[in-house]
């Protein structure tokens, strides 16, 4: 079992979803979140004042799925996020210990 | 309950306070006669006062709801962790100010010879190269006596309505950081002693209407309160910022940091509401149904909201390269504000010169105040009301066609009598009202201090404040906004007892 977790534009939210579909993931943990990285920051004005726009928002998903499906969701999550212009974000992979059901407590393979 | 015993000097100051302005209000009212209070005679004497009556009161009633609009335009602009402050800051102001008035405020202001109604008559004045000059009113306390009239009455409701106007735009330069107990007793004596002092000189027949005398026009005239409302309002900003300072964190090493307001929206939609209701405070200002100059009033308010919305946000444009919203929003209201004054007495084209240069100025006042002056007015309360309300005053002498009530401008008529008389005017507001405001504010400040201490202002004042948030069920982040402090700032404000004095030195 493996946690894939993509962070990205939340612009692409939707492209990502339908791209999801299409391979056959439904399941996913949205978050919206703010980070910072190569995509420098941004300076606006409020009212004639100068203020830098540090972090950018950005959507994360978390997928826990089975090793065999990892590459069709990274191209899958590749394909609908990329703009080419920096700040399209990143994919993270983590090998998963155990998952249970809350519900019926079952574990393992069965549960995702 | 606990907190509100701890601050029981100032709960008792405003208590006191309160009494006193009654008594001297019943003392004052009981000698005099009751005139019309049924209103059959005021009918039966002038045929057409039914609809002269309706519009001033339905106008009144639309200035009264401006309220809703100076509330979203404060609350917008600036910070969520405040909003429920602001938000009843702008309510409140209204029970306190209008108690005040009826106290005290409209005896000082329309209680003196030469005022509208002949029922009220009693004046304090002073006689200076033979002619008598009106300093304040001194009848028609709490509406008592010979103010127990229809008419009066009418003039009242009208007449604190745009009080009100005033009291509530200080709120905006001064929020954030207001403290609650200082707000109460500021709120009764904006109404009861700050407005209705140039309100008499202007409009309760005091020594600026009478300046024609000198032969400086028709005396000042100002048709709706450029200067009564929002200059005297604008000019109380002032007073406020200066003695309260910037808000934690606005300056950095004597740099003003952008501090978005946290709903542009309820912003918009307020100046929105705002500008309908002008046309109860403009054209209403007629106070007569039958004076059909209030379509002149109506058109010229129109036309000067809109020149100062387009010139306000081609300025942003060309200075920062986006149309920022809020510098729009205040660009109309100071395209208002300016028209104020002159709506009834100017051509169209004049109407959309005057809210023109309106547009720009605000723009141009808000920079200065913030980059010159150093002071924090989250909402541009002193560049709207203040800055253009004088411009409003001044533009009467400079455009007036001389096509109502005598009123002849330098342009037009190449008449510099009413000119001289607008100028005196703008001098008494920058020389006696903004000093006698600073001083009110002053003395609140010494006695119960005005504003929150820095670790109330730093939670958001409401929670310290009301025990309640604005917005209970959103995580309030200020990550990614310039809401984050430097280090150093926050660190000073700890330790700091006045954070006025710590955000100046940082």
């Amino acid at each position: 079992m493996i946690k894939i977790e993509a962070i990205f534009r939340p612009s692409r939210f939707e492209a990502v979803k339908d791209a999801l579909a299409k391979v056959g993931i439904r399941g996913m943990t949205v978050s919206e979140v703010k980070g910072c990285g190569k995509q420098k920051g941004a300076v606006e004005h409020y009212r004639g004042s100068e203020y830098e726009i540090v972090l950018h928002p950005k959507v994360k998903i978390e997928i826990v799925t089975l090793e065999e499906n990892m590459e069709k969701i990274i191209t899958a999550i590749q394909y609908a996020a990329q703009t080419g212009e920096t700040g399209d974000g990143k994919i993270f992979i983590y090998q998963l210990a155990e998952a249970i059901q809350v519900r019926t407590g079952e574990r393992g393979k069965n549960v995702i | 309950m606990s907190d509100f015993l701890r601050k029981s000097p100032s709960v008792k100051i405003g208590i006191g306070l309160v009494l006193s302005l009654l008594l001297v209000a019943m003392a004052a009212s009981v000698t005099m006669a009751a005139p019309d209070p049924t209103g059959a005679a005021t009918l039966q004497k002038d045929p057409n006062a039914p609809v002269n009556f309706i519009w001033t009161l339905i106008c009144g009633f639309l200035v009264i709801f401006m309220m809703t609009g100076f509330a979203m335009v404060e609350t917008g602009f600036t910070r969520a962790i405040h909003a429920n402050n602001t938000m009843l800051m702008n309510m409140m102001i209204w029970v306190f100010g209008t108690l005040g008035y009826f106290l005290v405020g409209f005896g000082l202001m329309f209680g003196g010879v030469g005022g509208v109604y002949e029922g009220l008559s009693k004046a304090l004045s002073i006689n200076i190269g033979g002619h008598t000059w009106n300093l304040l009113g001194l009848s028609g306390f709490a509406l008592g006596g010979k103010a127990y009239d229809v008419g009066i009455f009418m003039l009242f409701l009208f007449q604190a309505a745009f009080m009100d106007t005033t009291a509530t735009i200080p709120t905006g330069a001064m929020a954030e950081r207001f403290k609650w107990s200082a707000f109460i007793v500021y709120g009764f004596l904006v109404g009861g002693i700050i407005y209705p002092i140039f309100g008499n000189w202007a409009w309760g027949g005091g020594w600026l209407s009478q300046l024609n005398v000198l032969g400086l026009g028709a005396g000042y005239k100002d048709f709706a309160g450029s200067g009564v409302v929002h200059a005297v309002g604008g000019l109380t900003a002032l007073a406020g910022t200066i003695i309260m300072g910037p808000r934690i964190g606005k300056f950095v090493k004597g740099k003003p940091v952008a501090m978005p307001g946290h709903d542009l929206s309820m912003g918009v939609i307020g100046t929105c509401i705002l500008i309908f209701c002008w046309f109860g405070f403009n054209a209403g200002s007629t106070m007569a149904a039958t004076d059909l100059r209030l379509t002149v009033a109506a058109v010229n308010t129109m036309l000067a909201g809109c020149a100062g919305g387009l010139t306000a946000m081609l300025y942003m444009m060309k200075s920062t390269g986006k149309p920022d919203t809020s510098m729009s929003c205040n660009g109309v209201l100071a395209g208002l504000v300016a028209i104020t004054a002159p709506c009834a007495y100017v051509p169209a084209w004049a109407a959309v010169v005057i809210g023109g240069i309106a547009g720009v100025l605000v723009c141009a006042s808000v920079w200065f105040v913030e980059n010159v002056l150093k002071l924090d007015d989250p909402v541009g309360a002193v560049s709207v009301h203040g800055v253009n309300g004088m411009w409003g005053v001044l533009s009467v002498g400079l455009f007036a066609d001389g096509t109502y009530g005598g009123v002849k401008g330098l342009l037009l008529n190449g008449d510099w009598g009413q000119l001289g008389a607008q100028v005196v005017a703008i001098l008494a507001l920058i020389l006696l009202i903004f000093p006698f405001a600073f001083l009110v504010l002053k003395l609140i400040d010494k006695t119960i201090g005005l504003r929150v201490s820095a670790k109330e202002e730093l939670a958001g004042l409401d929670m310290p404040v009301h025990g309640a948030l604005c917005y209970p069920e959103f995580a309030l982040s200020a990550l990614g906004t310039a809401q984050t402090f430097p280090e150093e700032d926050s660190q000073a404000s700890r330790t700091a007892v006045k954070s006025a004095a710590v955000s100046k030195e940082a």
